[in-house]
């Protein structure tokens, strides 16, 4: 076990908590962009993707980091791009604008 | 050095937790994707700048190949295709994770030793589950892209036969660290990618938007394992984030089926045509454009009631055209939203957004269901299981407790559907046989667009 692993953990279960608390705020109208929106979010896995690139040697672990990297990126472009897309076309009604929007 | 570094991993982690806050307001929505986008940016920028940077050619080529593929895929797809583009970018972040543990692996291979336990577990978790998001998701949208058959695929002892798969893998991941070897790795993965195929195969299209959002939080948490591998701590936290949010969401779409997750998982729903025997089947009542044009046109209230058919027929821009004209001759037109129809958690929503309807016309369930006694037609536009009374009144029904859209309440309900073929699961719905039901038989489009003429002939 190393020294950051209680750390880590601790991070962890933060997070954990703070996700639930924020989605169970989420009126179903954005259930679909919240979902792109976290699907893109998990896309920092381009980070991980990056650091064994980094690191990476050997041709086997090359073309492995470089898939990696590959997937991650499509990952976390496609998916901001296309939850950015979703959102663009929410809009209220211009004639409305004074009722509560569920 | 690592010190700016990890700074900056908490920016990003602020933003990511910001960015989903104004998520949760369709106005503040598009600024909070945005920050969660700058905050990635951040993330990657450090991460460069922080390492001693080896393979710079391969990565940047490898960068800009994956981030014009996804660029121009996510802004050339049409609307009605989201859903499986969502579950699509998913399965690839599950198959990162895999890639990330493999390439861990192989590295310390590499020099002869093994990591410790602290992650070599994370790592062989997110070989597991990594490649069953994979796999998985790449099912998902192979059935919604209708490249497979949407419906569920069963076969005798399936549950067995992945439960015993699931062990068998769960062991062998126990049994690696004391024999660390790359062959039992790949072993791993492609055991693991076998069951995310036959795990989702089962799964009928109706019950997409349970495994989606459960996909979603398995790439979640497999970012998060992945960060305990690599001990990166932004990875820890977008992870986690990301995998109670999905799991939150799952939740949420099961019991908006008033389903158990393991019923959905586990049931292969509507796999087999069920007789519910109890139903009583009467005459249907069919009409035509004209007839409808005038119950619309001279209504007080309608309600349209969107249904994955629309999707299918694309017919949105229609239904907005038909709200514009009714609302144009005084009419109160809402559209009612259940919160599983469609593909996905919220498909209609955004469906109906993109044709410009504004999202104040769209109602929740438990807001519209008490005005259906004050509404005078209910149009029904390719929707089935969730308006079916039977879930409220017929034990027997497999759908038996599901809430459901009581558009049976309203004065005339009118049923737009292709033909009287059995829809999904074969379930019988005894909406169609009611004395104050029509049916509109034809495709959602070509019916809307007859509609729409029609009461602009009629009735200018």
């Amino acid at each position: 076990m190393h020294a950051n692993l209680l750390q880590e953990l601790f991070f962890f279960v933060l997070a954990v908590f703070t996700g639930w608390s924020l989605i169970t705020k989420v009126p179903p109208v954005l259930h679909t962009p919240l979902m792109s929106a976290t699907n893109a979010i998990h896309g920092v896995l381009v980070v991980g993707a990056l650091i064994v690139v980094f690191t990476a040697s050997g041709t086997s672990q090359i073309i492995v980091a470089a898939l990696a990297l590959f997937l991650a990126t499509l990952n976390v472009v496609g998916g901001f791009v296309v939850t950015d897309r979703m959102l663009e076309m929410f809009r209220k009604s211009p004639t409305e604008k004074g009722q509560a929007a569920k | 050095m690592s010190n700016i570094r990890d700074a900056a991993y908490m920016v990003a982690a602020i933003l990511f937790i910001v960015g989903v806050m104004r998520l949760r307001n369709p106005a503040t929505a598009r600024m909070g994707n945005l920050l969660a986008a700058i905050g990635m940016l951040i993330a990657v920028v450090f991460t460069v700048i922080g390492a001693s940077v080896g393979n710079v050619m391969l990565l940047l080529a490898v960068f800009i190949v994956g981030a014009v593929i996804g660029t121009y895929s996510s802004r050339a797809v049409k609307m009605t295709a989201m859903p499986q583009m969502v579950a699509a970018f998913n399965g690839m972040g599950g198959g990162a994770a895999a890639m990330i543990a493999l390439s861990e692996a192989l590295q310390a291979l590499g020099h002869g030793s093994y990591p410790g336990l602290s992650q070599a577990v994370p790592g062989l978790f997110d070989m597991l589950v990594g490649s069953i998001s994979f796999s998985g998701s790449i099912i998902a949208f192979l059935k919604l892209q209708e490249w497979m058959p949407g419906r569920a695929i069963a076969f005798k002892g399936q549950n067995g036969v992945n439960a015993g798969l699931l062990i068998l893998l769960v062991l062998l991941a126990i049994y690696i660290p004391f024999s660390p070897s790359i062959t039992l790795d790949w072993i791993l993965i492609v055991g693991s990618v076998i069951l995310g195929v036959s795990f989702v195969v089962p799964v009928g299209g109706a019950d997409m938007p349970v495994i989606i959002a459960l996909l979603n939080a398995f790439t979640g948490i497999a970012a998060a394992a992945a960060g305990f591998v690599l001990q990166n701590d932004v990875l820890i936290v977008a992870g986690a984030l990301v995998g109670s949010s999905g799991t939150i969401l799952t939740l949420i779409m099961s019991r908006a089926m008033n389903r158990s997750i393991f019923n959905v998982l586990f049931s292969a729903f509507g796999s087999k045509v069920t007789a519910t025997g109890t139903s009583e089947r009467g005459e249907i009542h069919p009409t035509n454009a004209e007839e409808v044009a005038m119950l619309c046109a001279y209504a007080q209230r309608v309600v349209i009631v969107p249904g994955y058919g629309l999707a299918v027929a694309r017919a949105q821009q229609e239904c907005k055209d038909l709200m514009d004209l009714l609302t144009s001759r005084g009419v109160d037109v809402r559209f009612a939203i259940h919160p599983v129809a469609g593909r996905m958690p919220g498909h209609m929503n955004v469906l109906l957004a993109e044709a410009n309807v504004p999202y104040d016309r769209l109602y929740d369930m438990d807001d519209i269901n008490p005005e259906f006694q004050r509404t005078d037609v209910v149009l029904v536009i390719g929707a089935n299981d969730v308006v079916n009374p039977d879930a409220r009144e017929n034990p027997g029904s497999p759908i038996y407790g599901m809430p459901i859209l009581n558009v049976d309440q309203a004065k005339t309900v009118i049923v737009n559907k292709r033909s009287m073929a059995a829809g999904f699961a074969g379930i019988d719905n005894p909406l169609f046989f009611k004395q104050n039901t029509k049916m509109f038989f034809g495709d959602a489009k070509g019916a809307l667009q007859s509609l729409l003429s029609a009461i602009k002939e009629e009735v200018a």
